[in-house]
């Protein structure tokens, strides 16, 4: 291991780390962005918009993100439609997280016993109410580890813009071993920087987990 | 006295399943109805029916001159005059035990938040619950529970009250301290219908007792006619299965 070609790489490796965050994240917004309202839709049966999420739902989640991405990037500009890798590695993430969120909201606010409702319904509380004050909170609560585990699902899938020519850290890494095969070096500042990018979410996630858990079922 | 529930040929069925064939019953301001009967004979369906839990098939379900059921499938004042203890508490997890008992006249009432949590202690002081108002659900035992879970229905001050085998998920011990509740509330003058498998609280709760079997009224009479002199077979057969 060279410690030069390390400090070398060093500035390069955080330029590319930066842009897979920033690439991710945005993703993840707008898979919340799709997801909570897809969820919605699914849990109150709405006609034909839950049918579409589903369809949605299920071809997204059975096909790969890289299949997606060449659907995105090389097949809108057929369309005329052209976007930048980033915007499409932002959307493509977004769509298959929206995938994976709605279905993670939505067993959430299935988990929320029918007898709440009732409860509430008792209570002489609107359809509004209900979902406002009773179901709401507890579905969130209760998918917190599923929401958790798609976020950090989907940081790893950044891995795969590569393949679409955005500098990520897979991408970058490719790069300089291609140019230089300091394939040692370059591998395990990738593993690195995947570890520095994911531990802290890992970490904060646990403590969200713990919390949510705790508001609901207790110790 | 007048007349605060009133079931009119109430049907219920499912599907070609009936489950409540025809049901009359009056109930008058101050009344405490108990009924029992054996498992599946409809008289948890009933109380459901009365407060719109379940759809009815026909008949119809006044309360205060006001129709509940049919339901109307939304939110009406006069639903708000009849309140329902469940066996399974359903008090909300994500709410420590004020919140629970102040959610709904501060949301479904909109009366004063001040007013409300003054009325709320006082009401938890009398089932003993004045110190847990902090607790959430899952820190309470299941008698503490269901204590909340009745002034949480009382807080909404309903015209009536029904009680769904609120003993039935408890240990012994605490099945006590849920009737002494019920016991003070019935002394109160509160109307209430009462479904439960407690004889001896039946006894000593009642005005009037009713037996259902098969989705229908069997028999109905005063606490002393009723356990002492049973005129159907079918509810000296039952009242023999508690006695060894």
């Amino acid at each position: 291991m060279d410690f030069n070609v390390i400090r070398e790489y060093l500035p390069i490796y955080w330029e590319a780390f930066f842009l897979t965050i920033k690439i991710g994240w945005i993703g993840i917004l707008i898979s919340f962005g799709i997801g909570i309202p897809a969820s919605f839709s699914m849990f109150f049966k709405i006609p034909v918009i839950s049918q579409i999420v589903k369809a949605y739902v299920e071809l997204f989640r059975n096909t790969p993100l890289l299949v997606q991405l060449f659907f995105i990037y090389f097949g809108l500009p057929k369309l005329g439609i052209t976007i930048s890798a980033q915007t499409c590695g932002a959307l493509g993430l977004g769509l298959l997280g929206g995938a994976y969120m709605a279905e993670a909201f939505r067993s959430g606010l299935e988990a929320v016993p029918k007898t709440q409702s009732e409860a509430a319904f008792a209570l002489n509380m609107s359809k509004g109410q209900l979902f406002r004050l009773i179901i709401l909170p507890q579905a969130l609560s209760s998918s917190v580890p599923a929401v958790v585990a798609n976020v950090i699902f989907l940081l790893k899938e950044t891995s795969v813009f590569s393949a679409i020519s955005l500098m990520d850290l897979m991408f970058t890494a490719k790069d300089l071993i291609g140019l230089y095969y300091n394939t040692t070096e370059c591998l395990t500042m990738l593993v690195l920087f995947y570890v520095i990018m994911l531990l802290p979410v890992s970490v904060l996630g646990n403590i969200v987990e713990k919390k949510a858990r705790f508001s609901m079922f207790g110790e | 006295m007048s007349e605060v529930l009133k079931i009119d040929s109430l049907v219920k069925r499912y599907d070609d399943l009936s489950v409540l064939e025809k049901i009359d019953l009056t109930v008058k301001k101050g009344e405490v109805i108990v009924i029992v009967g054996p498992s599946g004979c409809g008289k948890s369906t009933l109380l459901r029916c009365i407060n719109g839990l379940e759809s009815i098939q026909d008949g119809k379900v006044v309360v205060d001159d006001e129709v509940v059921n049919p339901v109307q499938k939304k939110a009406s004042k006069s639903r708000e005059k009849i309140g329902m203890v469940f066996q399974s508490y359903d008090l909300f997890p994500h709410k420590n035990l004020l919140q629970n008992i102040t959610l709904a006249p501060i949301k479904v009432q909109k009366r004063k938040k001040e007013e409300v949590k003054e009325e709320a202690i006082e009401l938890l002081k009398r089932v003993g619950l004045e110190n847990r108002t902090d607790s959430y659900p899952r820190q309470l035992s299941g008698g503490q529970k269901q204590r909340a879970a009745i002034v949480r229905a009382l807080i909404m001050h309903p015209e009536i009250l029904l009680l769904d085998e609120i003993t039935a998920a408890l240990d012994p011990e605490m099945v006590r301290e849920v009737l002494d509740v019920v016991l003070n509330l019935a002394k109160e003058g509160h109307t209430m219908v009462i479904v439960t498998h407690e004889m001896a609280f039946a006894k000593a709760v009642a005005d009037r007792v009713i037996f259902m079997d098969g989705g229908k009224i069997v028999e109905e009479g005063s606490p002393e006619e009723f356990f002492e002199n049973p005129r159907t077979e079918r509810l000296k057969r039952f009242l023999e299965t508690f006695t060894y």
